[in-house]
């Protein structure tokens, strides 16, 4: 037994550094004074942080990323819960095909669907920029963000929102009451990963930006030159440091109270 | 007292291909306790949500206090239910959970906190105006569900299965409160459940379904004594069956052929003609005499005892009879076990005791 559990633990290990180790080298990299990412180190510098202050090309791609990003998670999020309540709430015919129908981006390989995105937007006459990428993130995200709400509302008891139409609350008044303010774990949970996987996303933007890059694809082309690779690299430490942050808050919001809801009420069986 | 309070007219649902509700007309008067009892999947809790708007009727119309409520959603229903989870919303506590419904009846905050008081002091839950849904007790959860509902002051409350997830105890000092509360605020219930003694206990009528239809729709007591068919005799209470055909008709008396017992004169209590021959008769477990020795009632049969429960007030014995082809079941306050040598016994009948049903 004891062999067992420490052949199972060197696999462990092994695989949270194949997993983390190179990301770490990012931040160390990051403090490297020297232009190539190759031991012994140089010397130790915050330079390339500075640096971040004052770029205007950084900024102007942040600004645009995080646009992008709000709009995406807010409108993915939106669509998401009415689906997600649809399939949780209720049996109907096709359930099965609409439900992979909206998985669909999940599976279809980015790059495919960045270029008929492309040739479709450019066949109606309109120009590239923020607009279809945003389009583009929210097709990418609503899949995660319902997979998101659908663990969230599997489970509710809906008995709750019939009590609430009872108690002479309609439809409505009881999103409001009821419905939403149990939901918003998972809403929010849903919105900060909907933002982090927009934020992050390169391959859309790639072929949808046009003149306004987002922060991957400044980062892309920062990343030709090779006195700007520690620059990257800052950018880097800090987008992972900040994308671990939200990822970490979505899954304690997400969870939170879960536990406490399934204890606490019964499936409603109806005759 | 109004007693076409509620009409139930001709009402079906169907899901898909099955008929939950299956055309269905009764009454339900003004202030009384009215219990739908059956099995489960009999349709009583589709019915149920009928009235309470969560569901339309495929076919037929609900009338309430007169007005045509059949296609009006819940919240415009002066109905209330309390539901079978108790459905108390998690987020907010007691108090805010009993006043969620007043919000929309245009009452002042003087009004509201005098309801809510009232309300609390019914249920006998002052003190826990605080508390979450988390913090309380099963009991608790079904006095905040029924608070919740009244302080509404609705024409009718509905309540499915409320008791169902109590504790035996706890379940049978509910009913004594139920009971009192009702005719206390003399407000119109209409109870689902699917405990027969818990429908007899507390209600005024009960209406016994199976498949989508009502069986029965009497008095409790009626119920017991005076069954209208096999379905509704064996479901309240336990009782014998025993093989029959009808014979002569005699005024109110029926002619009828037990099964190798013979001939006897039987009260016609359900106005079965003689060339009916769908019946049976039918003798409740404590109605007959079990004794060590022979007796001159009208029926006496030597038998033996297969088997016997003990249940404290008293026991149930497994008599196997010449005469009769299925076991029957004798109950009694005065024997055990003990007290037959050989497992040898006797059981007697009065003929006033059996009744006749009807074998749809």
């Amino acid at each position: 037994m004891e062999q067992k559990n420490n052949t199972l633990l060197i696999y462990t290990l092994l695989y949270f550094a194949f997993l983390y180790v190179p990301v770490l080298f990012l931040p160390l990299f990051s403090f490297n004074d020297g232009n190539y990412m190759s031991f012994p180190l140089t010397g130790f510098t915050t330079e390339h942080y500075e640096e971040m202050w004052s770029k205007s090309n950084l900024h102007n791609a942040l600004w645009a990323s995080i646009k992008v990003g709000v709009v995406a998670s807010i409108v993915s999020t939106t669509i998401a819960l009415f689906a997600a309540k649809a399939f949780a709430r209720y049996k109907f015919r096709g359930q099965n095909i609409s439900y992979g129908a909206i998985m669909m981006p999940f599976l279809i390989p980015e790059i495919i669907l960045a270029v008929s995105l492309l040739i479709i937007w450019l066949a109606l006459g309109f120009k590239l920029g923020l607009v279809p990428v945003t389009l583009g993130h929210i097709l990418f995200c609503t899949p995660f963000a319902m997979l998101i709400l659908i663990a969230r509302i599997e489970g509710f008891d809906f008995s709750l929102e019939e009590a609430s139409r009872d108690l002479g609350e309609n439809a409505w008044g009881t999103f409001f009451r009821v419905s939403l303010p149990l939901y918003l774990p998972g809403i929010i949970a849903s919105l900060l990963l909907s933002f982090i996987i927009s934020f992050d996303e390169f391959v859309l933007a790639f072929f949808l930006t046009g003149s306004d890059a987002t922060l991957p694809m400044y980062m892309w082309a920062q990343m030709r030159f090779v006195q700007k690779l520690p620059h990257v690299l800052a950018l880097g430490a800090v987008i992972i440091v900040f994308t671990t942050l939200i990822v970490l808050l979505a899954f304690w919001l997400r969870n939170l109270g879960q536990g406490k809801k399934k204890a606490e009420f019964g499936i409603n069986i109806h005759e | 007292m109004n007693s076409s309070f509620i009409q139930i007219n001709e009402i079906s649902k169907h899901f898909g291909s099955v008929r939950a509700v299956d055309n269905v007309s009764f009454q339900i008067h003004e202030g009384e306790f009215f219990s739908l009892l059956g099995p489960s999947g009999c349709g009583k809790t589709t019915l149920l949500r009928l009235l309470a708007g969560f569901e339309y009727p495929t076919t037929g119309n609900l009338l309430l206090d007169g007005i045509d409520i059949t296609s009006l959603p819940p919240d415009k229903r002066p109905t209330n239910m309390v539901f079978q989870n108790y459905a108390i919303f998690p987020h907010i506590n007691v108090e805010k959970n009993i006043q969620f419904g007043l919000r929309k009846l245009g009452l002042s905050k003087e009004q509201i906190e005098k309801r809510v008081k009232d309300v609390l002091s019914l249920v006998k839950l002052e003190g826990y105006e605080e508390r979450f849904s988390s913090q309380l007790s099963g009991g608790q959860r079904q006095r905040v569900a029924l608070a919740r509902a009244l302080v509404r002051q609705p024409k009718v409350l509905l309540l499915d299965e409320p008791l169902g997830a109590l504790d035996k105890k706890l379940r049978d000092e509910m009913q004594l409160e139920l009971r009192s509360l009702q005719k206390e605020i003399g407000i119109t219930f209409v109870f689902v459940t699917h405990d027969q003694q818990e429908a007899i206990s507390m209600s005024d009528r009960v209406a016994v379904m199976s498949e989508g239809k009502i069986q029965q729709l009497s008095a409790p007591n009626e119920l017991y004594k005076n069954p209208q068919n096999i379905f509704v005799s064996d479901f309240i209470g336990e009782t014998n069956f025993l093989k029959a055909s009808t014979k002569t008709q005699d005024g109110e008396y029926i002619n009828v052929s037990i099964e190798n017992l013979g001939e006897f004169k039987i009260k016609n209590n359900l106005n079965i003609s003689e060339n009916s021959f769908d019946v049976v008769c039918s003798i409740r477990p404590e109605a007959m005499k079990i004794d060590t020795v022979k007796s001159d009632w009208d029926i006496c049969l030597e038998g033996k005892i297969r088997q016997t429960s003990y249940l404290g007030e008293m026991t149930k014995f497994y008599v196997e009879t010449k005469e009769l082809e299925k076991i029957i079941t004798v109950s009694s306050q005065h024997f055990d076990n003990q007290s037959f040598k050989n497992n040898d016994c006797f059981i007697s009948i009065s003929l006033e005791d059996i009744s006749l049903l009807d074998k749809k």
